[in-house]
Formats: structure tokens, C-alpha cells, sequence
């Protein structure tokens, strides 16, 4: 596939909110021919060999981190993993600081996950280097959502026109925001559903339908994202009990057979099984799960590729504001 | 303007003669097409590539294995020109390529940075017997210790001026020119 249209990205990537969809398009077109690399026996191309990429997780995650990994080093880059615990982050270091301390030893990027949304944002404006977000708080996780557009343009061929409806806790939820900003971005109709207290007030606002009843979701939807009902984020008794949630919300085979057109299952991990989504659909035929985790280093590659590219003077322009 | 910018070296007769005989070199040194693999650089040696196969199968009886390589994720320029976002997709024949004499094919060997980048890409993917390198146009100006084994045309070009192979897939005929730098294609 080849992109009608080479939209440069600049220096940082901190959410999908604000690219255009021709910026979204490059990175997804950009992803195909990585997924072949991951196919090779040899699974590794040289072209960012040299660089030197900082993975900085301050919350714990394993596939995102992993999969960042494993994209970095598929591109021959050099990396280095630093978790909250066993840093000097618990010494009381603030984030510039650490930031500024990697630098001093001629880092070329950083790949951020951090618990206060804006963090990447915080991060990017301070330093020079290329900054990637994992997950900021509840912000954004732009990764995972090109990684959900990646894998519905897979199946479906397209996302403009599709109806995708995100199920769950979209209230705490960084993934829903950078879902939603991406889909409309590339001309889908986007829907949320949920408990009230676990949608923020005002989603309409952002252009979305919301639906009340998972079944009218199912009724309208092409595609469900089915979210992680956080449970560590659950001590605000946002749901009376889980097993409530799944009887009135959870994805269940039974309400994906009364659908009336075959719907798309995807779920960002990991998977709260017989909570938010039932193991007979996790596992069914229509959900493409592991497909997304499979996509996902391939769309990492993509953005790294992309970003790294640039020559510093282009990634000074690009945080002036101007194009690389 | 255009008139001048652009020379015509060889058009599509003397292209096809070229191919006719790069072919037959390139069985003569396989001693016929058996392990024999063309391998096109993307995107005009990949078209040279099913040129020169056609030829090889009509003068052979069937044609060699072919693929194509892309050399995007290779290239050593990425901090200079930025990413180039079209990656193609580097194929191989079913077989591979361990053990074969594999054919790199080229529409111009100029700085032999391409043939380099193509080089490393090939031992990613497995150990050729042999690698060969067959080009249609050959100048001057390179970078590197590269040599090409087969030659369609030798030209002699001044600096500025670009030597192009146009395929008839992508630039809607078959010829090698001399452009201006200037113009941008």
C-alpha cells in the first residue's frame, strides 16, 4: 500500500488529538510493510541503528513495554528499561530531572508511561529528544489507539463510514480518548457505552453517541472496543459489584448473536475475563485480540521509524510549530 | 525548457536489445537458469527484473525464480533526507535464496550506495551461493567498492545530470535518459 499523502509527524507523539487524518494515514501505511519484518527469520532491519531509545515507565505495564521492546530492537535500536521501582523516582527525583539526567548520556528518545495526564506533554516541551507517550494518566495512549484503527482497517478494509462502539469504563480510560480522537479523525461514527459514572460528563461534547444498554450498542455497532474495567482504579464504587457489571454490560456470546450484523471484538488488554468480556467471545471467532498485540509492534515501529527520522535542525523546526 | 532537459540515451529498441543480451550474459555465467534468482531493487529494478526473466524463459524454455527487494530500511541516509514513509515490500521466491546465485538488478549504478544497502538486505535473508550484480545503465561517481558484473550501457555524464531508466509500469514507456538535476521527476 502506498500513501497518497506524506504528512510529517514533527518532533513527539502525545496523543492523536489534533493530527489530521492524513498524519494517522502515514503512520498506518507506514505500519503494513513492518508487519513483515516481525515475519522475517531474521527479524531485524538496521535503520535505526546507533539510536538510543529510553524506555521510562512509571506505572507498571507489560505488554506495552514489551511491545515497545521489541519494536525498537526489530529497528536495531539501542534500549535501555527504567520502571518507577529500583529508580531514583522514589529517591524523589522529579520527571525533568530524570529526563535531563539521560540526556546528559546523549539519549536520541524517550518512551513514556506515566500515571498524571500531560506528563508527555510536560516531558516533550523540556527536552530535546523525541518523546513518545505509552499512556499518560487519563490523557491518552496514542499507540494503542493507532494500533485499534490498524487492526479495524485489517478487517474491515476501511474506517470511514464504520460505526465502532467503545464498551466500559471510558471514564478512566486514556485508550477510549485516543480511540476516539483517531476515529472520527478518519471519518467513522464513534458511540460510547457504560454506566453514567463510568462516562465522563460531557462526552457528547467530544461528538459521540452514547448508548445506555450494551444491546442498543450491538443493535447500532460494526465494531466494539470492549475496555478494562480497572479494577485498581475501582475504589470509588463507580459499579455496585463486578458481577453486576457483567450481567448488565459485559460482551457475552448470547448479545453478539443477537446482533444483526457480525461485529469486530477488540479489547485493549488485559482482558478482565467474565467481567467486561466473556471467555467464549475473547476466544471466539469474531475477536481479533491478538491480532491487535501483533499489530501493535508493527504500528510502534512505524512511529518510532517516523519520528527518528528527522535530523535534529527538523525536530527543532517541528517544535517551533513548523513541519519537518 | 523541457526539450533541453532531457536527452534520450537509449530508447525502447535499444533497451530491449540491451535486455536481450544482459539476459543471455547472465544464464551464461549460471551456465543456464537452474539456482538461479533475480533478485530487482525496487521499484524500476523490479521491473528490469521481470524483463530480463521473460527473456531468460524464452531463451530457456521457463522462466528463473524471481523477487524484489526494497532497500528503504537500509538505506544510511535516514538522519540526512528524513523517513521515507513508501516502504515497499521486500519479496522472495518460494524457494529463498540460501545456496542460489542470486542476480541484484538495477536500473542505474551510480554512488553503489543502493547495491550496498541491497547487499546487506540479501544476508539478512540467507547466504546466496554467489550475488551478482546487473545493471542497464552504468556512470560514474562512486562511493563505494562496487563494481557491476553485468551492463546494459556504459554512459558518460557529466555531475549534474541524472541518468533515468523509465519502465513502462511507472513512467508509461521503456527508455534510459539524461535529466538535468534541476527537474524534478
Amino acid at each position: 500500500m502506498i500513501p497518497s499523502v506524506h504528512a510529517p509527524l514533527g518532533k513527539d507523539l502525545i496523543g492523536l488529538e489534533g493530527l489530521s487524518a492524513d498524519q494517522i494515514r502515514t503512520i498506518l501505511d507506514t505500519a503494513e510493510p513492518f508487519k513483515e519484518i516481525s515475519e522475517r527469520r531474521i527479524k531485524k532491519v538496521p535503520v535505526l541503528r546507533g539510536k538510543t531509545i529510553v524506555n521510562l515507565f512509571f506505572e507498571p505495564s507489560t505488554r506495552t513495554r514489551v511491545s515497545f521492546e521489541f519494536a525498537e530492537k526489530r529497528l536495531s535500536a539501542d534500549t535501555v528499561n527504567i520502571s518507577s521501582s529500583g529508580s531514583s523516582v522514589v529517591k524523589g527525583e522529579t520527571l525533568v530531572d530524570t529526563a535531563r539526567n539521560l540526556e546528559a548520556m546523549k539519549i536520541d528518545m524517550v518512551v513514556m508511561r506515566h500515571g498524571a495526564s500531560g506528563a508527555a506533554r510536560f516531558l516533550a516541551e523540556r527536552i530535546p529528544s523525541n518523546v513518545v507517550n505509552a499512556g499518560d494518566g487519563r490523557h491518552e495512549h496514542p499507540t494503542q489507539g493507532l494500533l485499534d484503527l490498524l487492526t479495524i482497517r485489517d478487517h474491515r478494509g476501511k474506517i470511514e463510514g464504520l460505526r465502532v462502539c467503545i464498551v466500559g469504563d471510558v471514564l478512566h480510560s486514556r485508550v477510549a480518548r485516543s480511540n476516539i480522537f483517531g476515529l472520527l479523525a478518519l471519518g467513522a461514527e464513534v458511540a460510547v457505552c457504560g454506566p453514567r459514572t463510568l462516562l465522563p460528563v460531557g462526552i457528547e461534547q467530544m461528538g459521540v453517541t452514547v448508548f445506555d444498554r450494551v444491546e442498543a450498542a450491538l443493535e447500532w455497532a460494526d465494531v466494539l472496543n470492549v475496555l478494562r474495567l480497572q479494577l485498581e482504579r475501582m475504589e470509588g464504587g463507580f459499579v455496585p459489584s463486578l458481577r453486576e457489571y457483567n450481567r448488565i454490560y459485559g460482551v457475552s456470546r448470547a448479545r453478539l448473536e443477537a446482533a444483526p450484523r457480525e461485529v469486530l471484538v477488540l479489547h485493549p488488554g488485559p482482558m478482565n475475563r467474565g467481567v467486561e468480556i466473556d471467555s467464549d467471545v475473547a476466544d471466539g471467532p469474531q475477536s481479533v485480540i491478538l491480532n491487535q498485540v501483533t499489530n501493535g509492534v508493527a504500528v510502534r515501529m512505524a512511529v518510532l521509524y517516523l519520528l527518528a527520522g528527522g535530523a535534529p535542525d527538523k525536530a527543532e523546526a517541528a517544535k517551533q510549530g513548523g513541519e519537518a | 525548457m523541457a526539450f533541453t532537459n532531457r536527452l534520450p540515451l537509449m530508447d525502447e529498441a535499444a533497451v530491449r536489445r540491451a535486455l536481450a543480451r544482459m539476459a543471455r550474459e547472465i544464464v551464461e555465467r549460471n551456465a543456464g537458469r537452474e539456482g538461479l534468482v533475480l533478485m530487482g531493487i525496487r521499484r524500476r529494478g523490479d521491473v528490469l527484473g521481470g524483463l530480463l526473466a521473460e527473456e531468460i524463459a524464452g531463451a530457456e524454455g521457463s522462466p528463473p525464480s524471481v523477487g524484489a527487494l526494497d532497500i528503504t530500511l537500509y538505506r544510511d541516509d535516514l538522519a540526512e533526507v528524513g523517513p521515507r514513509p513508501v516502504i515497499g515490500e521486500t519479496t522472495l521466491p518460494p524457494a529463498g535464496i540460501d545456496g542460489r546465485t542470486v542476480v541484484i538488478i538495477d536500473d542505474v549504478l551510480f554512488t553503489g550506495r543502493t547495491v550496498r544497502a541491497a547487499l546487506n538486505e540479501l544476508m539478512d535473508w540467507g547466504r546466496p551461493a554467489r550475488v551478482l550484480l546487473c545493471v542497464l545503465a552504468e556512470r560514474d561517481g562512486r562511493e563505494l567498492p562496487i563494481q557491476a558484473d553485468i551492463v546494459g550501457r556504459r554512459v558518460d555524464v557529466p555531475p549534474d545530470r541524472r541518468v533515468e531508466v523509465l519502465v513502462p509500469e511507472l513512467d508509461g514507456r521503456l527508455a534510459v535518459e539524461l535529466v538535468a538535476t534541476e527537474e524534478v521527476v
